[in-house]
């Protein structure tokens, strides 16, 4: 069975002007995402992309797989120095990205304009 | 609804991915019927995609000839999830992730979902040598006063 894993790159600014880089993904997040969602992510420099917005709004479904490749991207921004936050979770996965730990590394906001502000 | 005798639903999937979406939104269609909270259907729904999956890789080797069965048991007060392969079952206890080791690199960040297994539902048993070959996985979701 196919599954769908959409992603689009939009390029917005914070409060001061600087750039966010938001990833908007759609569809499912799982083992068969690696290319969407770590693929997207390697592809921008980490030099012009030093704030970046992880947006789950659109995700319909999420499993462990998918989680794990969140956890990649944010490995690998942690070396790059980039930062990163994550908005659209629905409450279930905020509690299941709690429960993992993920919280320690990242920040879960309810909306794009609570952590676009958060940046600031 | 009411329920004055256990009832079952069974679906068999194919060891496929994707196909862990039937299980869950039959379970989910029984769990709303027996009165259980958005929530805790949410619970439920995760712990059975992960079942799914786990049987479909681990225990069927994504062999598509290979079922993995679904059998859910609704009760007045529990709806219990048997998910069955045709592996040997578990071979480790569930060790609970570490995420600093996971983002030192030290550990694959993969191997997540017997942690959220466990954490969803409110009982697991992991049956590994099932009567008639195989392996399965109980889960259990009360249904309590406050859902």
């Amino acid at each position: 069975m196919q599954t769908d894993t959409r992603v689009a790159v939009d390029q917005i600014s914070d409060a001061g002007g600087r750039p966010v880089t938001v990833l908007r993904f759609a569809g499912d997040i799982s083992s068969t995402s690696r290319d969407a969602v770590l693929g997207t992510y390697q592809g921008l420099s980490k030099i012009d992309n030093p704030r970046i917005l992880l947006d789950f709004s659109k995700v319909d479904y999420l499993n462990s797989s998918g989680i794990a490749l969140v956890i990649q991207v944010l490995l690998e921004a942690s070396r790059g120095e980039q930062s990163i936050s994550i908005f659209g979770l629905t409450p279930h996965f905020q509690k299941v990205f709690t429960m993992v730990g993920i919280t320690k590394y990242t920040t879960l906001y309810a909306d794009e304009a609570t952590a676009v502000a958060s940046f600031a | 609804m009411v329920i004055t005798k256990a009832t079952s639903v069974e679906v068999r999937l194919p060891s496929v991915l994707g196909f862990e979406k039937v299980a869950m939104g039959t379970a989910a269609s029984a769990a709303r019927l027996m009165g259980f909270s958005e929530d805790r259907v949410e619970d439920l729904k995760t712990a059975i995609a992960e079942a799914c999956i786990n049987a479909m890789e681990h225990g069927n080797c994504f062999n598509e000839n290979l079922r993995v069965s679904v059998t859910l048991t609704l009760t007045d007060d529990a709806l219990e999830v048997r998910v069955a392969d045709r592996g040997t079952g578990m071979s480790r206890p569930m060790v609970p992730p570490n995420i600093d080791r996971k983002m030192h690199g030290d550990e694959p960040a993969r191997g997540l979902g017997m942690f959220l297994i466990q954490s969803l539902v409110d009982e697991v048993e992991w049956v590994t040598s099932a009567p008639g070959g195989g392996s399965y996985v109980r889960l259990v979701i009360r249904l309590k006063k406050d859902n």
